[in-house]
């Protein structure tokens, strides 16, 4: 006797979800569109890297890979990404315990403040190191004649990757810690600790994998920036080459297999950063500000 | 209470028991005032320094001006196609359910992860006549890799997660109910989605459009390899940027680079002013 019932709802059931969703052929055409859009625009392109990387076959890219300069370039690139991160880093904390943990005037210009550098081009983001260190430019004169050199070499490179990924580690950690507010180390303050000792035992622990997650997005950036540190760089082969600006270099030259050889890297590092951020936001997302859209 | 001091009607914080504030805040300014401001007012200084005479002949140069306009009209198309794509594909990630729907989901942000230079030669080679896709465009009589076409190639590749990752949060969160009442009142699929979903998701959208336009505009590295880099035809504004500072033109440079800066704030606080707007009207 209970089957009519259900069978009398089951209609009414369907009709309704029906009344909020698109119908079939509907919904299994905007799939494929999306997915057929997504390949082209995102698939693809993936897909070319490694194909032209290897299009000699293994031997050539390992060769490639092998090559001096190029070898000199991920030895750049590294050591930029290891002085800007940390920078960086120690900044986002600093920035988001001091608007996050206190009300006071300005807060809100603050932070806007912050997320400056992601509105300004990568381009002038070099300019601007140009017009303050270069020959003709405001300290250029002063820093000629201490013998200083910041454009055209390391310094100049590492200040424009800092200038670039600037906002990442900060404008993760603020919503996030702003979100957990001040009791836990209220708590802990009034237990005794030191506020050094609330900081690393308890704000730490509750900040850790938003932590990661801006350093994991800063680091993609700071070792992929090519506008910003091109302006700076001065392209010298070996000495202030990156591995961005070594894969423009290789690309013009037509050395299609070490460009893309090059490129076949720091795509595998864009799939890591992706993959760590992805089981972090499936792992940890209540733990994250990104997850909930800021 | 006891002891309200005279100044209380301001004070520059609010007490708290979290120490701590003097240090990080001195520390966040000086180091934001150091590798930002300083430099940045840099900018602003050597450009004012030009006078009024220089610099507008500086800006109104013909090459400028039509280097401005490319960029700034690619930039344009490139996030009005995103404001399309975009929003189908959140709503497709969002409402349908398909096998590997986590990993297209992660796909979106391989703009954000994929060096710019990468994409750049990537997406040249797809599209030159000799490639993947461009073997496919070129009987159509479509030319993309050298072309101002290329140019919307690469910032549509570059701005499509700022679209998704705008909308899809407050799609996910539209309220279900919503639709069903619109339905049981009678309005037609069509219906609801123009009229109850769309303007819900209006200000997610106007967001993502100015952050794809915005990151468009400046965009160099993944642009410089497709666009064929001709003056007058497929020479973007960062590029002559580059170009006037190799030749040692730092008038030139800084002229062009206050009035992208320019533009681009000018552009922001207009679409913050139409976000108020349409907020305070779709709530």
């Amino acid at each position: 006797m209970a089957d009519p019932e259900i069978k009398s709802y089951e209609p009414l059931h369907e009709s309704r979800s029906a009344a909020v969703t698109e119908s079939r052929p509907v919904r299994i055409t905007l799939t494929i569109v999306t997915l057929v859009f997504l390949g082209v625009f995102l698939l693809l392109p993936l897909i070319i890297v490694f194909k032209e990387a290897f299009a000699k076959g293994v031997g050539a890219y390992f060769q490639s890979l092998g090559d001096a300069d190029t070898s000199s370039a991920i030895r750049l690139t590294l050591l930029v990404a290891a002085i800007s991160v940390p920078l960086n880093l120690v900044f986002g904390l600093s920035a988001a315990w001091a608007i996050a943990k206190f009300e006071f005037k300005g807060k809100a210009f603050l932070t806007t403040l912050i997320d400056l550098p992601f509105s300004v081009s990568p381009v002038i983001s070099g300019l601007v190191y140009v017009l303050l260190f270069g020959a003709q430019g405001l300290l250029g004169a002063w820093l000629k004649a201490h013998g200083i050199q910041i454009l055209f070499a390391v310094p100049g490179i590492v200040l424009a990757t800092v200038f670039v990924t600037f906002p990442f580690v900060a404008r993760e950690l603020i919503p996030l810690m702003q979100e957990q507010g001040n009791g836990d180390e209220e708590a802990a303050l009034s237990l005794g600790a030191s506020g050094w000792q609330a900081f690393w035992h308890v704000t730490l622990p509750n900040i850790k994998w938003g932590l990661l997650y801006g350093v994991l997005l800063c680091n993609a950036r700071a070792m992929g920036e090519f506008g910003a540190v091109s302006v700076v760089s001065g392209h010298i082969r070996g000495l202030t080459n990156t591995m961005p600006l070594h894969v423009e270099i290789l690309y013009n030259e037509y050395n299609a297999v070490g460009a893309f050889a090059v490129a076949s890297l720091l795509a595998g590092l864009a799939l890591v950063t992706l993959v760590l951020k992805t089981l972090l936001e499936m792992r940890y997302g209540a733990e994250l500000a990104a997850t909930r859209g800021h | 209470m006891t002891t309200a001091p005279a100044h209380a009607g301001w004070r520059f914080r609010q007490p708290s028991v979290i120490p701590g504030f003097g240090l990080t805040l001195g520390f966040s300014l000086a180091y934001l005032t150091l590798i930002i401001l300083i430099p940045l007012s840099g900018l602003i200084w050597r450009s004012a320094a030009l006078g009024w005479t220089d610099f507008w002949a500086l800006a109104t140069d013909r090459r400028t001006l039509t280097a401005l306009k490319i960029s700034f009209g690619t930039a344009f198309i490139a996030a009005a196609v995103n404001v399309v794509f975009g929003t189908l594909v959140a709503w497709v990630l969002v409402r349908y359910r398909f096998p590997g729907r986590r990993i297209v989901d992660a796909m979106v942000d391989l703009p954000f992860a994929l060096p710019t230079a990468v994409a750049g030669i990537a997406l040249t080679t797809l599209y030159a006549p000799t490639g993947w896709l461009g073997k496919l465009l070129m009987p159509l009589g479509i030319k993309v890799a050298y072309t101002p076409l290329g140019i919307v190639v690469a910032l549509v590749f570059i701005g499509l997660p700022f679209v998704v990752r705008t909308v899809q949060p407050i799609m996910e969160e539209l309220d279900k109910e919503v639709e069903e009442a619109a339905a049981t009142l009678g309005a037609s699929r069509f219906q609801i989605i123009t009229r109850v979903l769309l303007p819900g998701l209006a200000p997610a959208i106007v967001t993502g459009f100015s952050l794809a336009f915005a990151r468009g505009v400046g965009e160099y590295g993944s642009v410089i390899f497709i666009a064929g880099n001709l003056p007058y035809k497929s020479e973007i504004a960062p590029l002559l940027i580059v170009i006037r500072l190799e030749e040692y033109n730092y008038p030139a440079a800084t002229a062009i680079a206050a009035i992208m800066l320019g533009l681009s704030f000018a552009m922001l606080l207009v679409i913050n002013l139409v976000q108020t707007w349409s907020r305070k009207r779709y709530g």
